[in-house]
């Protein structure tokens, strides 16, 4: 039997040290996601995704350049096939967030975070930076790595294909492809907030960024152009697009009206945990 | 109902190290879970929290800690909401449901993610794993423990900020005879040291070993508040289980006598109360009634308490009985 022995309370007389602050709630934030191992192998998924399926593309493309058909050719974009990646990349960056937010209400965790934090706003904001950091850390080098590498297998083309780092709206697009991430990491945080359950909100995400613009771009004409480009996903990847039209946002307004999107998603997420009882 | 109040003034000093529950209703939906429930809880004594299932313990103590909102009135430990602490978790350690941990974490990360918020110490996180007794499966993942290793590793989160007061909502539920001993002895401990414990239950039995103190409800209100020795004393009443061929002339005589209830067990027993065995065994002699059994009774605890909150169980089993 295991002895009884309880210190006497020392913590009355310095309440300030142990006062809950946001920097120790980003700290527990950043130790719920390193301490599960779903966080590491999503996390894994991610930057292989990221990283390695553009370069399959490419290298595959720069092997098979001489027996391809000309269409084909004319059809293979060096910059943004190099980023193809991010459509997996988003699914699981966004499937991270919401294992983040739901794995906390699916085990009952949550009783215990809002105990600790019973204010609840400030793990709503430690999730967000920590998850967000995750995001950039991980995948500014995922697409770095993605664009490089890929760029390197195009140089042994016959005729070189591969594009280069100062081309203007290389940066951008590069960069940007990781910032997208980065939007869709905060996104899945609010909306794994507001639905609290992982299934839905991963129905919901997909909902949102795939199955959307879909049924959108099946619209009459008239309609689709005037809808399509102000969807979630569509406005955010306008930060990848090499020229803009008619049909797309302009890069940066783009990327900023789905940080919109997101904001509002959180901003509504942040209420409802506010107001719901745990 | 009086309100706390009007029963101690808004300010009484005393209620620095308390919990106190004024005027307490908590409504989901339609459905009233706690209604209008006023009551103290002091330091240094273990106050139990007993009921039926259903009663609303669970959800009182939900709001204590500010997981759910009261729709009206307050509850206040030291002085304050719960959530208008600085370190609240060094105010109030509370277990609420075992498991309320996420599956895939171990003990001990588990117990430093919360210590983290509040800039507790790993060291405090190992001491407080030593004291619940789970020191050797810290490294585990919580998802593979047991109903009673669960429970431990919760009330380790209660104790991780050492602090003045205690809730524990069934902290025995699961666990195993030395387990069992082991949370009474650690509750005495903690009200020992002057902390204000408050631990619910649904059995009478359980608290009458730990508690000092009793707050009864049934169907969301106070039935009760009072000390356990008040309880047993008031609650407790006397029966007498008699057994003879003669059951009808018996209870009719007997019944005559005194102001009695009679009763059919299903055994074929008559149990009396509000009379001794020695009148009845009197009244029998005198009457030519054979008796083949005449058997004092002392209620039990668990009768008295089901006597007590028989009108508020939620739920009944029907177990075919005619009387």
């Amino acid at each position: 039997m295991t002895a009884v022995v309880t210190a006497p309370s020392a913590q009355s007389t310095e309440p300030d040290k142990r006062r809950v602050t946001q920097s120790r709630v980003i700290k527990s934030e950043f130790l719920k996601a390193s301490t599960l191992r779903s966080t590491y192998i999503v996390l894994a998924l991610a930057i292989a995704a990221m990283a390695g399926i553009g370069i399959i593309i490419c290298w595959t493309t720069a092997m098979e350049w001489s027996h391809m058909r000309d269409r084909h050719r004319l059809h293979f974009n060096p910059l943004n096939d190099s980023l193809g990646g991010f459509e997996l990349a988003q699914l699981a960056i966004g499937v991270l967030g919401i294992l983040l937010v739901g794995g906390e209400y699916s085990t009952g965790m949550i009783r215990a975070s809002l105990s600790a934090v019973p204010k609840r706003l400030p793990m709503l904001w430690g999730k967000l930076v920590v998850f967000v950091t995750i995001t950039l850390v991980t995948m500014i080098p995922s697409v770095l790595i993605a664009f490089f590498v890929s760029q390197k297998t195009l140089e042994n083309t016959p005729i070189p294909i591969h594009v280069s780092w100062s081309t203007p709206t290389v940066p951008r697009i590069v960069i940007g492809t990781a910032l997208y991430l980065t939007v869709i990491a905060a996104f899945s945080i609010g909306l794994a907030t507001i639905l609290r359950s992982i299934a839905g909100a991963i129905a919901t995400l997909v909902g949102v960024i795939i199955v959307l613009p879909a049924i959108a771009s099946a619209l009459p004409q008239t309609w689709g152009d005037r809808i399509n480009k102000f969807l979630p996903s569509n406005a955010g990847q306008a930060i990848m697009s090499i020229q803009s039209d008619t049909q797309q946002m302009t890069p940066w307004r783009g990327l900023g009206l789905f940080a919109l999107y997101a904001v509002g998603v959180i901003a509504i997420g942040a209420v409802m945990l506010r107001r719901r009882d745990a | 109902m009086r309100k706390f109040h009007e029963l101690y003034g808004p300010d009484d000093e005393s209620t620095t190290r308390m919990i106190v529950v004024d005027g307490l209703t908590k409504k989901y939906g339609d459905k009233v879970a706690v209604d209008d429930l006023s009551f103290i809880v002091q330091p240094g004594i273990v106050t139990g929290f007993l009921g039926p299932n259903g009663a609303g313990k669970s959800t009182t103590m939900r709001v204590i800690v500010g997981l759910d909102a009261a729709t009206k009135g307050s509850a206040t430990v030291n002085g304050k909401k719960y959530a208008d602490h600085f370190a609240p978790m060094c105010e109030v350690g509370a277990l609420l449901e075992a498991k309320a941990v996420h599956t895939g974490r171990t003990a001990q990360n588990h117990l430093r993610v919360l210590a983290a918020t509040t800039g507790v110490s790993a060291k405090r996180v190992d001491d407080v794993l030593e004291l619940v007794g789970i020191s050797d499966v810290a490294k585990k993942r919580a998802g593979g423990f047991s109903l009673g290793m669960g429970q431990r590793l919760g009330i380790a989160s209660a104790l991780l900020g050492d602090p003045a007061t205690v809730i524990l909502d069934e902290p025995v539920n699961g666990l195993d005879p030395e387990g069992i001993l082991w949370v009474r002895e650690l509750l005495k401990q903690l009200a020992h040291e002057g902390r204000t414990v408050f631990v619910s239950s649904h059995l009478m039995s359980e608290m009458a070993l730990t508690a000092d103190h009793l707050i009864v409800v049934g169907r969301g209100k106070l039935i009760a508040d009072m000390s356990v020795a008040d309880f047993i004393s008031k609650a407790s009443s006397d029966v007498v289980l008699v057994r003879t061929p003669d059951p009808v002339r018996l209870m009719e005589i007997v019944s005559h006598a005194e102001s009695v209830s009679a009763i059919h067990q299903p055994d074929g027993r008559i149990a009396f109360s509000g009379v001794t065995s020695e009148v009845i065994g009197d009244l029998a002699l005198a009457n030519n009634i054979a008796v083949h059994e005449l058997t004092p009774k002392q209620a039990s605890l668990e009768e008295a308490f089901m006597d007590l909150t028989r009108d508020s169980v939620e739920y009944h089993a029907t177990t075919g009985v005619t009387p």
